[in-house]
């Protein structure tokens, strides 16, 4: 086995992702064998390679530092599950 | 001849010339999707109200010979695009209620340009998915027959394009989710090299590979679109400043002097028996256009798949944290605390295919993993570019199926992954390599199915490419078959 469910368990608080039983069984198994196939990569010698990123070069675009208009608060606001006096809401995180 | 058949030049004639008004053509396109899209499910949501009011302004600025390319003409868009004030849900649960507050980019120039939204197309959840089968609004059928995909990820809106439900529409490709459905509903697409076109307010899945392309029913109608939404964003830093050329002076009929290479590892022993006669077909075809042929190799393409399943779903695991609950997406009602806040959030919002995909990167970018997995990845992929980079000093373009069959049969694959993974071979190597490759309709197979070839091109070559798809198409029928329905 490339993956155990233990690991899938972590993997998944990790991705902040609530699994059920029947989901643990099932992404071991693929995973185990989606793993299994990726691992061909192993076969390359990739020694001195450098890694590619994005396949366009990129470099910083630097702009001028000025005040321009954006969405505002209300517009900002208007997907939100919960919100209260201009602010999102969520569960308490201090005890 | 009906309003929904004709092309992007013939519609603006008529509109010009006052022969047909933009509030015809409109009624035209929804009632196309009235009648078809039962059996289709193309659309997610149309937008019959917004799109006769933008029709009604469009005749009037046309009477005042106030006129753009566009002016007047609808589109639909898939549903991955941000559209001001109108629903975009990214065939999620996660976003089933999203209105954004801005546009995308690439919209925003199409409607600048005149065009009217008449819809939204549907799509894998996500953009993650070869068949369409992933979206939350259930699947799309493929127009040519019901019981097959259509593709995926741009499912709906190869689909809307085959089925005449749209002139012309956008697509995002990562791993070939513009050029596979494409070649599954017998329509044109084009995936333009990374940088070429602006991915700003395109919902995001894997940010080093994510384009934005066209489709249509004829190569010329992609020219233009591609024309209208190409070039730099000031709010995409990853948009490149070069200077859009005119693509339409690409559409050339003939191929003299245009060396085409033949990659073998494209010509594998597991291509279907159709797919391969349509390619030795079009080999035929190119040759009495004047182009010249020449057996190259891509040797690492067979390591492509598995390069791609790692960065693609790292990214994406890097990109869907922002789905939280907080700001603008699904949030579980049956929290307590902030982190079973965010934990039941996304495990009610996203589907199947999409938890997988976040697991396989987040565990690929995991420490004590992130070397042998994504960083070994990120190395492959420069040999795969590499391979690329060789071979475009000896030929202009390659030549290759889109796909190793025809369109297969709804839940054909849906329960095997890895299987499903693997009808992008053909198309991934293009994303990687972060060029431009075009699908075009060339063949049928024994089921009625359509089959496409690929073009690919080098970076910023959309011009070779256009030629050589304009060629194919003035030179065959097959473009002109279209779905009964």
């Amino acid at each position: 086995m490339k993956i155990t469910k233990d690991q899938i368990k972590q993997v998944a608080t990790l991705a902040r992702l609530e699994l059920s039983e029947q989901e643990i069984t099932t992404f071991t198994n693929q995973m185990d064998s989606i793993l299994a196939y990726v691992d061909k990569l192993s076969e390359l010698d990739v020694s001195g390679i450098t890694p590619t990123s994005h396949a366009v070069p990129l470099e910083n675009r630097f702009r001028e530092d000025v005040v321009t208009p954006s969405i505002g608060v209300e517009n900002a606001l208007a997907n939100a599950p919960d919100k209260v006096d201009g602010f999102f809401r969520v569960p308490k995180v201090i005890e | 001849m009906e309003l929904f058949e004709l092309t992007i030049k013939e519609l603006h004639e008529k509109l010009k010339n006052r022969d047909i008004s933009s509030v015809e053509v409109t009624k035209s396109y929804l009632e196309r999707i009235a009648a078809t899209d039962d059996k289709i499910n193309a659309f997610v949501a149309v937008t019959e109200k917004e799109a006769l009011r933008a029709a009604e302004d469009a005749d009037k600025k046309i009477a005042a010979g106030n006129m753009d390319i566009l002016t007047g003409i609808p589109v639909a868009l898939k549903d991955i695009f941000l559209t001001k004030g109108i629903r975009t849900t990214c065939s999620s649960k996660m976003l089933e209620n999203f209105i954004p507050p801005y546009n995308a980019t690439a919209w925003e120039k199409l409607e600048k340009k005149g065009a009217i939204l008449t819809g939204k197309l549907n799509m894998d959840e996500f953009a993650m998915g070869s068949s369409c089968e992933t979206s939350a609004f259930g699947p799309t059928k493929n127009p040519w027959n019901l019981n097959c995909v259509p593709g995926g990820s741009s499912g709906g809106s190869a689909a809307a394009v085959a089925a005449q439900q749209t002139v012309a529409t956008l697509g995002t490709d990562t791993g070939g989710s513009i050029r596979q459905p494409a070649s599954l509903c017998g329509c044109i697409g084009l995936k333009p090299t990374y940088g070429r076109v602006s991915r700003y307010g395109v919902i995001a899945f894997a940010s080093s590979l994510d384009q934005v392309g066209p489709m249509a029913n004829s190569v010329e109608d992609c020219a233009i679109i591609l024309g209208i939404v190409a070039g730099f964003d000031q709010k995409d830093s990853t948009s490149v400043d070069i200077p859009v050329p005119d693509y339409e002076k690409s559409l050339v009929k003939d191929m003299k002097g245009v060396k085409i290479g033949l990659p073998k590892e494209y010509f594998i022993d597991g291509l279907d028996s159709a797919v391969q006669k349509a390619m030795n077909e079009a080999i035929a075809v190119y040759k009495g256009l004047g182009a010249e042929f020449k057996e190259v190799s891509l040797p690492h393409t067979d390591y492509a798949a598995a390069t791609y399943y790692l960065i693609a779903t790292a990214e994406a695991s890097s990109n869907l944290a922002r789905y939280d609950g907080v700001r603008f997406s699904h949030r579980s009602g049956e929290a307590e605390s902030l982190t079973e806040m965010y934990c039941k959030s996304r495990a009610e919002g996203f589907g199947e295919e999409v938890k997988r995909r976040i697991m396989l990167g987040t565990y690929a970018l995991s420490s004590g993993y992130y070397d042998a997995y994504y960083l070994k990845a990120q190395k492959v992929r420069t040999l795969i570019m590499q391979d690329f980079i060789k071979n475009f000093e000896n030929v202009d373009i390659l030549l290759t199926p889109v796909t190793p069959t025809p369109a297969f049969k709804i839940g054909e694959k849906s329960n095997d992954p890895l299987q499903m993974y693997l009808s992008d071979i053909f198309t991934i190597p293009v994303n990687l390599a972060g060029t431009c490759g075009i699908s075009v309709p060339a063949g049928l197979s024994r089921d009625g199915l359509p089959i496409g070839l690929q073009l690919i091109g080098k970076p910023f070559g959309e011009e070779s490419i256009i030629r050589g798809a304009y060629a194919f198409e003035q030179a065959t029928e097959w473009h002109k078959g279209r779905a009964r329905l």
